[in-house]
């Protein structure tokens, strides 16, 4: 099975790259762009786990060593 | 008096923080694999800068799972000196003796440029030299040392004198075009709560002999040794 | 996956020529399997076989008292004294870089460092020579940002810094910019190894990273052929650099090196495992087999074709001794890097490949290495030059505002700051530099001793393209005349020439005409070739760049106290001019930013007198009588005294007055005129110094003074210039940063 880990910068924690992109999308004149937040994608491959227990696995290794919870924080998907 | 400069994979500044010490100094110095286990022997343990396990992932944040990390963090409980430099820095906050992060440089890239930080607090063993307000010359070379703490970790810092270096002007004075990574509240160095935890972004040992132009670096060296030797 | 068959089709897909594929059926006597010619291919193409210019590059000098390794290894070697030799090799990484150009820089400066690695030096030090199309070319912004970026994460990531290079902008790298990579490494002297397989039964061991499908054909395609509309589809063959993989096989091999387990080792890297395995067995005169079912593979199913073929980075090859194979592996281990046994040293001068224990090559390796065929390529004196030498001076009108001039001199990006691009490199690791990038070379202590080193990487392609015999020696007395300026001695050199498509007799000959002066000024000022690089094709549609041999030089500063920088430092110290000034106007910068002309002969070089200015120079240095010392180069006399004035720290004005005489005062202010120095001095020193100067045989005056706040030049009682040096200073500081992100201002 196959988990997907996103981290991102935590609201109100500067992100300079996602501003320097949006100014770029900006300037490159599309609209509608609000904001960008630039963050981090894994996939992992995991042997076959109880769901539940899959996503334990995958929260604890986020919260270890994905994410540093002092700037970023973590969504996950498994499939 | 006896130091110890850890080696991670990917360290590049344990060879100049132990010629510092081992040639100018002529101190005891040791090279501590990232694998050791036990620091007893030791007075000082310095996390020296580079790129442990290359930055992968979050600046330190591989390192700081390294088995010698856990002695750190009982010699560093036990009240003894831990200096962190640069990526030693960044290690120090990852494994949580330090408070706070690294963000990116506001600039987005790496930056290697003299800058200049004003001692902010003489009362550590890092700094016992110092005078208060006093400003060295010191090198950065680094892309993420953009400082972030949140704002309660902030006001927890300030109302401990735990903002050991700030960036300033030469004469002294913060402002935004002397900090250049953009850090919060200008910081370039801090230590943690009991004051025997230091980490910094600039390299003090960069800037250790007259030939290099500068010594200004010494005054902090200076200041463990006597620390030290009074302690002993 | 099904094996193409070969036949004369297949071998020119491959890039091989009919006449070669002609001589590959000869020499074997049966058509080669697919694997064989693909190994074939990429041993003879020009970047691996040098077979454009190995013919001509005899004509360097390479032996000198110091020098301990000439051309032909990994890199060149040559004694400093204390039981210590440099190591150190400038190569290019050209056609990856213009494709990709993070990845392409990145993996050049990997390269080169593997290079001094592999020789048993530490690297202590990188330059970089790098040229750019033009700097409101579109695609130059986003060339030069990756181009930085993969130079500055590699190199400071490894932990060596970037003390020095240069950079320059021009039209004629619009389509293929220049990416030369420079290192140093010290080692004992008695301790360099060499990329040799010698002892019979001796393991061949496989260390680092895991091969992949990356860079297939990537060096011997890419840099064999010119540019076109496909290059952009090649962007699967850039490999990616991983530099902290580096970093851990610098250590494990500098550990293993200390001990007596190491015979011979060798980089893979073009041509991968292919051109680590036939030189190392060519060079040694010996045989080597291996069993490909054991090089650790990131990819499954990989054939033989693709593991000979593929350039995954950050990979050795080394010869241990018998016996000694796990205690090879466990330093290895130690560092979390494999280390494989893949075959063993044979005396039988055949490279023998098996698969699973089939036979997938057995090759001859002399012949895929030291004696891969060689061609006399024609040459012809392109017709460009007839037209371009047509220059008159007259012509030209004498601008009326010189201050103006100056500025824009000094925000035009080859003469501008380029602090931008080096405040990204790490400069300062290793705790070793003693005069950092911004200087006429960067100098380096070494530990242990007293003594240093000065380093500089230098080219100039207008003057080659304009004269290429002139311009070449121009640019190896301007790189002698760096290190002079710094303090250092020349001790040798390296270089990277890269030209354009040598099937072009017009090629040939610039590339030719280059070596010809390159050697000339070498053999008078005493500097050997000691390794170097060439790198053809660099063309986009049919179009090259100007011809651009670019040298790094190596020199030695036996008291490291004495060393000298570029910079005034005390109100009231004179300033002295060493060298002539000369009506001189052709090939300047001055002529192309001003007047947008590329024409006339470069300045004229009289290499005793360069000689005498240089030993003039270092001898002040040495004596503590010059408190600085700057060359005059792109934009003469008055760029040079306003760089002497930017202080890093403060800006220092200089008022300086010019004896009248028939010079026009454009060619006088910012003509080139060669083998000219300025230094300054401290008044009290000034008759000891002047006592020395008599005795020299050089022209010398001296021309003014450091002081007040502008840079003021009178020319026979005309004020030329003055103009506050602050405002200069803050111009020609911000100018490349302008230039190249003024859109993102607005």
């Amino acid at each position: 099975m196959k988990a997907k880990v996103f981290v991102t910068f935590k609201e109100g924690v500067l992100d300079p790259q996602g501003k320097t992109i949006k100014n770029a999308i900006v300037s490159l004149g599309y609209e509608g762009v609000e904001d960008v937040r630039q963050g981090k994608y894994f996939e992992m491959t995991l042997d076959t786990l109880p769901k539940e227990k899959a996503e334990n696995l995958i929260k604890e290794i986020a919260e270890k060593i994905l994410a540093n919870p002092i700037i970023e924080q973590f969504q996950y998907h498994i499939e | 008096m006896k130091f110890g400069v850890v080696v991670f994979p990917g360290s590049n500044c344990d060879h100049d923080t132990y010629y510092v010490l081992k040639e100018v100094y002529k101190l005891d110095v040791d090279y501590i694999w990232h694998k050791q286990t036990t620091l007893s022997s030791y007075d000082c343990i310095i996390l020296p800068g580079g790129f442990s396990y290359g930055d992968y992932l979050r600046s330190g944040a591989i390192a700081r799972f390294s088995p010698v990390m856990q002695a750190v963090i009982n010699f560093a409980h036990q009240g003894r000196l831990v200096l962190g430099i640069c990526n030693g820095f960044q290690v120090l906050m990852e494994a949580g003796l330090l408070p706070g992060a690294m963000l990116r440089n506001k600039t987005l890239k790496f930056i290697c440029q003299d800058v200049h930080i004003r001692v902010e607090d003489k009362q550590t063993p890092f700094t016992t030299l110092c005078r208060e307000g006093e400003v060295l010359r010191l090198p950065i070379a680094h892309k993420d040392g953009n400082y972030f703490a949140d704002a309660k970790m902030m006001k927890e810092l300030k109302k401990n004198h735990q903002i050991i270096f700030r960036y300033c002007t030469p004469e002294g004075t913060l402002t935004e075009e002397a900090n250049l990574n953009g850090s919060l509240d200008y910081v370039a160095g801090i230590c943690n709560r009991e004051r025997n935890v230091l980490g910094l972004m600039p390299h003090p040992e960069r800037y250790a002999e007259s030939i290099l132009g500068n010594e200004d670096g010494k005054r902090i060296f200076d200041s463990i040794i006597t620390y030290l030797s009074k302690e002993k | 996956m099904k094996v193409p068959e070969v036949n004369l089709k297949t071998a020119l897909e491959q890039g091989l020529t009919e006449d070669e594929y002609q001589r590959i059926l000869e020499l074997l006597g049966r058509v080669p399997t697919f694997t064989e010619l693909g190994i074939f291919a990429l041993m003879w193409s020009e970047h691996c076989s040098y077979k454009s210019s190995r013919a001509l590059l005899k004509q360097f000098p390479t032996t000198g008292e110091r020098v301990i390794q000439g051309p032909g290894e990994n890199a060149g070697v040559v004694d400093i004294g204390d039981g210590l030799a440099v190591v150190f090799k400038i190569e290019s990484h050209n056609h990856p870089s213009f494709i990709e150009p993070y990845q392409g820089a990145a993996t050049g400066v990997g390269g080169i460092l593997r290079d001094v690695f592999t020789m048993g030096a530490r690297p202590i030090a990188s330059l970089d020579s790098l040229r750019f199309g033009s700097f409101d070319h579109p695609k130059t912004r986003w060339l030069v940002e990756g181009v930085v970026a993969g130079i500055g994460d590699y190199g400071n990531c490894v932990g060596v810094p970037t003390v020095g290079g240069e950079i320059y902008f021009h039209p004629s790298y619009n389509g293929n910019i220049l990416v030369n990579a420079f290192t140093l490494g010290i080692a004992p002297k008695n301790r360099i190894f060499l990329g040799r397989a010698k002892g019979v039964g001796n393991p061949v061991i496989y260390v680092g990273s895991k091969t992949g499908r990356d860079g297939i054909h990537g060096a011997g395609l890419l840099a064999s052929a010119e540019f076109d509309e496909t290059s952009e589809e090649k962007r699967p063959t850039v490999q990616v650099g991983d530099p902290f993989m580096e970093k851990l096989l610098l250590e494990a091999c500098l550990e293993l090196m200390q001990t007596g387990y190491l015979v011979g080792i060798q980089d893979m890297g073009a041509a991968g495992l292919s051109s680590s395995s036939f030189e190392m067995a060519g060079r040694g005169g010996a045989g080597i087999v291996m069993e490909l079912s054991r090089v650790p593979c990131r990819e499954p199913g990989m054939t033989p074709y693709e593991l000979m073929l593929s350039e995954s980075q950050e990979r050795m090859l080394l010869i241990a001794n018998k016996g000694a194979e796990e205690k090879v592996r466990r330093i290895f281990e130690k560092w979390d890097l494999e280390a494989v046994v893949i075959g063993e040293v044979t005396d039988d001068g055949m490279v023998t490949v098996l698969n699973d224990g089939n036979v997938a090559a057995k090759l001859p390796a002399k012949p895929l290495s030291i004696s891969a065929p060689f061609y006399h390529r024609p040459m012809r004196k392109p017709g460009y030059l007839k037209d371009i030498a047509q220059f008159e001076p007259a012509s030209v009108p004498i601008p009326s505002d010189m201050n103006q001039v100056l500025k824009s001199l000094l925000s035009s990006p080859n003469i501008a700051s380029k602090e931008w691009v080096y405040r990204q490199y790490d400069y300062t690791v290793r705790d070793n530099t003693v005069l950092i990038p911004g200087s006429d070379a960067a100098v380096i202590r070494i530990k242990g001793t007293t003594k240093a080193l000065g380093l500089t990487v230098d080219g100039n392609s207008r003057y080659c393209y304009l004269h290429p015999l002139r311009g070449a020696m121009l640019v190896a007395a301007e790189a002698a005349r760096n290190l002079s300026c710094c303090g250092a001695t020349p001790l040798a050199l390296t270089d990277c020439l890269n030209f354009g498509n040598p099937e072009k007799p017009e090629i040939m000959w610039q590339f030719d005409q280059c070596i010809k002066g390159m050697s000339q000024a070498c053999r008078v000022l005493g500097i050997p070739v000691v390794s170097g690089n060439v790198s053809f094709y660099n063309e986009t549609f049919g179009s090259p760049i100007f011809p651009t041999p670019t040298v790094g030089m190596v020199g030695l500063i036996d008291d490291c106290r004495k060393h000298c920088d570029q910079w005034f430092k005390e109100e009231k110290d004179i300033i002295l001019l060493l060298g002539d000034t000369r009506d001189e106007l052709g090939g300047s910068e001055y002529l192309s930013v001003v007047h947008k002309l590329e024409r006339g002969d470069p300045p004229a070089l009289d290499l005793s007198l360069e000689k005498g200015v240089q030993e003039t120079c270092r001898e002040m240095i040495g004596r503590g009588m010059a408190r600085s010392a700057h060359d005059c180069s792109e934009g003469g006399l008055a760029v040079a005294l306003a760089e002497c004035c930017f202080h890093p720290r403060r800006s220092f004005g200089a008022s300086v007055e010019l004896k009248s005489s028939s010079i026009r005062e454009d060619a006088l202010l910012f003509g080139e005129s060669q083998s000219r120095i300025l230094v300054s001095v401290p008044r009290q020193r000034m008759k000891q110094t002047e006592r020395l100067l008599d005795k020299s045989s050089i022209p010398w005056a001296a021309i003014g003074s450091v002081g007040g706040e502008a840079l003021r030049v009178v020319y026979g009682g005309e004020v030329l210039l003055d103009y506050p040096i602050r405002e200069l200073h803050h111009l020609w500081s911000k100018a490349l940063e302008r230039l190249l992100f003024s859109k993102e201002d607005e």
